[in-house]
């Protein structure tokens, strides 16, 4: 099991968390064709390597965040605000 | 075997008895149940699993693939233990096991528990490598867990007579452990086995005790000095009982006073040479050493020919003889390349094939190996990141490289860690001149027949097995492991896996592979895993405040979730059927109740509240009067029906919204990630009130005269209180919020209390309607009267491919706002022609109920697979319309109105008139009243 430090609770069991898919996904907005909606909705990212993700600190805070984790060693770089960029990561 | 007079740990002044198959038999504390079986004499244990041929000890550890043990009787038993991993108490029962074993009935009376763990450093083995390395980081102030799986720590040392600083290596270790018992940051776990190698440095440990115990630890570092163990060799009749590992055979010696009458050594490498020179120096008895090399000319052999032990170079073991019971009373002995075989009587021949470093844990992190020639076996390749490998485990397998390699692994681990050790020197121990060993795996049979040549002994797979599958093509070694079973035996293919990988690399070029290995390292028993959480402890039960009652009442329950929800409430005498109908009567025509405090409720509130809900759901919500309410639903972002529920306007700043019971927990989640993460500008407080409000649904067209009843300041005319609003008031003499909102058709009050009062609510409504039948009615009723409305429920009549149109609630969607999904329903797919669409269905036979979940197509004589239109989602008989009916999802279902549909059940398709969803007062004006 994984260890996540909540920027706001710092480290906890990965139990205490749901995961939320790829980070910084940005909408394409209401006027974007078909093909570019789809993209939105459907596609993700899968890299063999660092990752931005999504997570919510569902059974404590209850606040979502961003971390970079790596894909293949599970190792994290460190977690950061929805406000924030992955360098932030700390 | 015998047990010798004097000698070995074992506490003689204390006499045990336990049951062996039956029979009752002595032990000494400190015995294993195989040291206890040997010393009663007891070769054979039980007969293998597939060939069931009889089978003795080959081992004194975890590796043991013969001597597998049924213990406890009756209720509380566990199958396949290994003898030689089982510590003999007093009043032990135990068989040995034939074939197979047998699990337990019934539930697991144990009661493991569960524990975390935090520390600097991990390290797992108790042996040289691991002390070593254990001290120095304790020493530097690091915080230190020392796993060892056996009962106490020393290692391969307590099977040995190796001296440490000049002294005999059985005081080092009783110091080393005095010095880490002394210190408080230091935890010795015995009797404890880590069995999962997680990601960033986390460990799962199971510590064997009365009622097991779960580790889940997490190391700032890890230390792996798991060892090294000893390898058999592959030769005809090798699996007979008397045949053991050389070490094992040292370690009987040394620990539990145990001996052979008459041993031969077979060995590829010097190692073994310390069984024969240890017996003969206990005064035993050792007849040969079989050696294939020509001329082993290390320290250890010429101390055993100096010894005058019969050392037989350039030879070895092609068979075995065994008595009438299958006990091995001979050896036949020929040179390495081909001769007449002789025969060497003897009781035991202990074997050594060399060593395999123990990297079940360094595998599980995904940490490479590689063949490593010199020590002819797998070494561990670069660690993965957090952790080392020292000692044996790492390949060094003399004595003073496991004191160096764990010495310089701990030092290393507590840098890492953040502390600054001080230089220390290592203990020193004897360095000896090695011969390299032998290349050597398997000896051909003489007779060529390789069926009884065993390289799995556990699952009695054979050279002639191996061969099979080679000839059948296979070639990796994941292959082979799978076709043949090699290595999936309880130990693991500890003493099989790297002899069957040798064998498959006859078959191709290129290096040696060795299949992974994935956790758990030993099998843990699911109790142990489960730990506490079972039953309540595991799943909760949720109940309403009213539970009470309903069980009062007689209810029938049902789980939703975790939620208990009366399904009926059966009178005495009653079907199912028969006090449904009642309760949809009452609904329908006089007046019923139910509790409806499990529907998920949030508060939403604050100045963007209005806003927040205009974005989240499909319909207008600003237009909302305060004091109003609304059936409403969201999206997710791709426009599939994601909930559904009732928006109540309280203040101008303050909603409170319902939201269907199975979705109280996701819509909150919902809410909170848009409100976080896209629209974090928002001022908006929510909050789940689930379990703050009791609500009572109260139903019929006598609902408000039982209001009236159960006395209320509330004006409940129609025209003070219409349907859809929403009042607060006093009701029985409580504080209630009461709503005009039906999920049956009928008129209806829907009342909400401080959730400890709901009971009090329940009992004041029971007594007010007492004098019109008042009916308390379940899940069952509640589906009937919902579905003969067309009102639908997420998740049943709806899956992930409804949209809100596709549900029939196409006129909901507001055109002149933006909200979640909005733009996904302006998508082809969605607006193609030919969508499943909510539709009722009417069965030609009204006294037949088509099963939930039937297909439906237009021609059932059509031949399979037909073409499917659609299915059926909700499937009643009504009361109320004296029939059945049902609501489907159907193909074009909107255009469909009027066509007769099948249901191919089988011999006789159920025809079904294809109508519109709602059955029962279309115009809604009861509903209204």
């Amino acid at each position: 099991m994984l260890q996540i430090r909540c920027p706001w609770c710092g480290p906890r069991e990965e139990n205490e968390f749901h995961y939320g898919g790829e980070a910084h996904v940005a909408s394409p907005g209401p006027d974007a064709d078909d093909p570019t909606w789809a993209r939105f909705l459907f596609y993700r990212d899968n890299p063999a390597g660092p990752f931005a993700e999504r997570w919510v600190h569902i059974a404590g805070c209850r606040r979502w965040f961003h971390l970079v984790r790596d894909t293949m060693t599970s190792d994290i770089r460190g977690s950061y605000l929805t406000t924030e960029k992955p360098e932030d990561a700390r | 075997m015998k047990r010798l007079p004097t000698g070995g740990t074992i506490d003689r002044t204390t006499r045990w008895s336990f049951s062996w198959n039956g029979q009752p038999l002595t032990a000494h504390p400190g015995d294993t149940l195989a040291s206890a079986l040997l010393a009663n004499g007891i070769a054979i244990v039980g007969s293998s699993v597939s060939l069931q041929r009889p089978r003795g000890v080959m081992s004194a550890g975890a590796e043991e693939a013969h001597a597998f043990a049924q213990l406890g009787e009756g209720g509380e038993t566990e199958p396949l233990v290994r003898a030689t991993s089982v510590e003999i108490f007093d009043g032990l029962v135990a068989r040995g096991l034939t074939t197979k074993g047998v699990l337990q009935h019934g539930i697991d009376q144990a009661r493991p528990d569960r524990r975390s763990g935090h520390c600097d450093v991990l390290v797992i083995g108790g042996g040289p490598a691991g002390l070593a390395a254990a001290t120095v980081a304790a020493a530097a102030g690091a915080r230190v867990i020392l796993a060892e799986h056996r009962a106490e720590l020393g290692g391969a040392l307590l099977g040995d007579d190796d001296q440490i600083d000049g002294r005999n290596a059985g005081r080092w270790i009783a110091t080393t452990e005095a010095a880490l018992a002394a210190n408080p940051e230091v935890r010795i776990l015995t009797r404890t086995t880590a069995v999962v190698a997680l990601d960033q440095n986390g460990m799962i440990l199971v510590e064997r005790r009365q009622s097991p115990r779960l580790w889940q630890v997490r190391a700032r570092q890890i230390i792996l000095a798991t060892g090294a163990l000893e390898r058999p060799v592959v030769f005809q009749d090798n699996d007979r009982p008397g045949i053991m590992l050389a070490g094992a055979v040292r370690r009987y010696l040394h620990q539990f006073a145990l001996a052979p009458e008459r041993t031969v050594v077979f060995t590829t490498n010097d190692d073994a040479y310390r069984t024969a020179i240890d017996l003969v120096e206990a005064g035993q008895t050792v007849a040969a050493v079989i050696d294939p090399r020509p001329n082993p000319d290390g320290a250890l052999p010429e101390r055993a020919r100096a010894a005058g032990i019969d050392v037989i170079a350039g030879s070895v073991v092609v068979g075995t003889e065994a008595d009438a019971t299958g006990v091995l009373v001979a050896v036949m002995v020929a040179p390495s390349g081909g001769g007449e075989p002789y025969r060497i009587e003897c009781d035991v021949l202990a074997v050594s094939g060399g060593f395999d470093p123990v990297l079940d844990l360094h595998h599980q992190r995904r940490g490479k190996v590689h063949w490593d020639e010199p020590l002819a076996a797998f070494a561990p390749s670069e660690p993965v990141g957090g952790y080392q490998v020292a000692g044996a485990a790492a390949g060094r397998l003399a004595l003073a490289d496991c004191l160096s390699t764990g010495q310089s692994a701990g030092h290393a681990a507590a840098v890492a860690a953040g502390f600054s050790p001080a230089a220390a020197e290592v203990p020193s121990a004897a360095t000896i001149r090695i011969h390299a060993p032998a290349p050597l795996w398997q000896v051909p049979a003489p007779d060529q027949d390789e069926s009884r040549s065993f390289v799995d002994l556990h699952r009695d797979v054979t050279v002639a097995g191996v061969n099979r599958a080679l000839t059948a093509g296979i070639r990796s070694v994941e292959h082979l492991k799978r076709y043949t079973l090699i290595g999936t035996g309880v130990e693991q293919g500890r003493t099989s896996k790297v002899n069957a990988g040798v064998l498959a690399a006859r078959f191709q070029d290129g290096p040696m592979g060795t299949s992974s290995a994935r956790p758990p390292v030993e099998p843990i028993a699911f109790a142990t895993l489960a730990g506490r959480a079972r039953g309540n402890r595991f799943d909760p039960i949720r109940t309403t405040s009213i539970h009470p009652a309903h069980v009062a009442e007689g209810a029938v329950f049902e789980n939703v979730g975790q939620w208990k929800r009366p399904r009926y409430y059966p009178r005495p005498g009653e079907s199912m059927a028969d006090a449904v109908n009642r309760e949809c009567r009452a609904a329908r025509q006089g007046v019923a109740m139910m509790d409806a405090s499990t529907l998920g409720k949030i508060d939403v509130q604050g100045p963007d509240a209005a806003e927040f809900l205009e974005r989240l759901y499909v319909n207008r919500i600003a237009n909302l009067k305060p004091g109003r309410a609304r059936y409403s639903a969201m999206c997710r972002l791709d426009g599939i029906l994601f909930d559904d529920g009732v928006v109540m306007r309280l203040a101008p700043d303050r909603f409170f919204v319902t939201t269907s019971t199975s979705h109280a927990g996701p819509v909150m989640e919902w809410m909170e990630e848009w409100l976080q993460t896209e629209w974090s500008d928002l001022k908006v407080w929510l909050t789940s009130i689930t379990e703050q409000w009791a609500t009572i649904a109260l139903v019929g067209p006598e609902a408000r005269a039982v209001l009236a009843e159960a006395e209320t300041d509330l004006d409940l005319s129609a025209g003070a209180f219409p349907f859809m609003a929403v009042r607060f008031g006093a009701v029985a003499g409580l504080q209630a919020q009461v709503a005009r909102v039906s999920f049956s058709g009928e008129l209806a009050f829907e009342v909400s209390v401080p959730g400890y009062q709901g009971a009090a609510l329940w009992n004041a409504l029971m007594t007010a309607g007492a004098g019109r039948g008042i009916t308390p009615y379940g899940l069952e009723a509640l589906s009937i009267l919902r579905a003969e409305k067309g009102y639908l429920i997420v998740g049943q009549d709806t899956d992930a491919s409804t949209t809100p149109a596709d549900a029939g609630l196409g006129w909901m969607i507001a055109k002149d706002k933006d909200f979640i999904g909005k733009r996904s329903l302006r998508r082809k797919a969605i607006a193609a022609p030919g969508r499943l669409q909510l539709v009722g269905v009417l069965p030609a036979d009204p006294s037949t109920v088509v099963p939930e979940g039937a297909q439906l197509v237009a021609d059932p004589g059509q031949p399979t697979p037909m073409t499917i239109l659609g299915h059926v989602t909700s499937s009643f008989w009504s009361p109320t319309l004296g029939r059945s009916f049902g609501l489907a999802m159907v193909k074009g279902g909107l255009e469909r109105q009027g066509q007769t549909l099948f249901a191919p059940l089988g011999a006789h398709p159920v025809p079904v008139t294809i109508v519109g969803p709602v059955f029962y007062d279309p115009e809604g004006a009861r509903r209204d009243g």
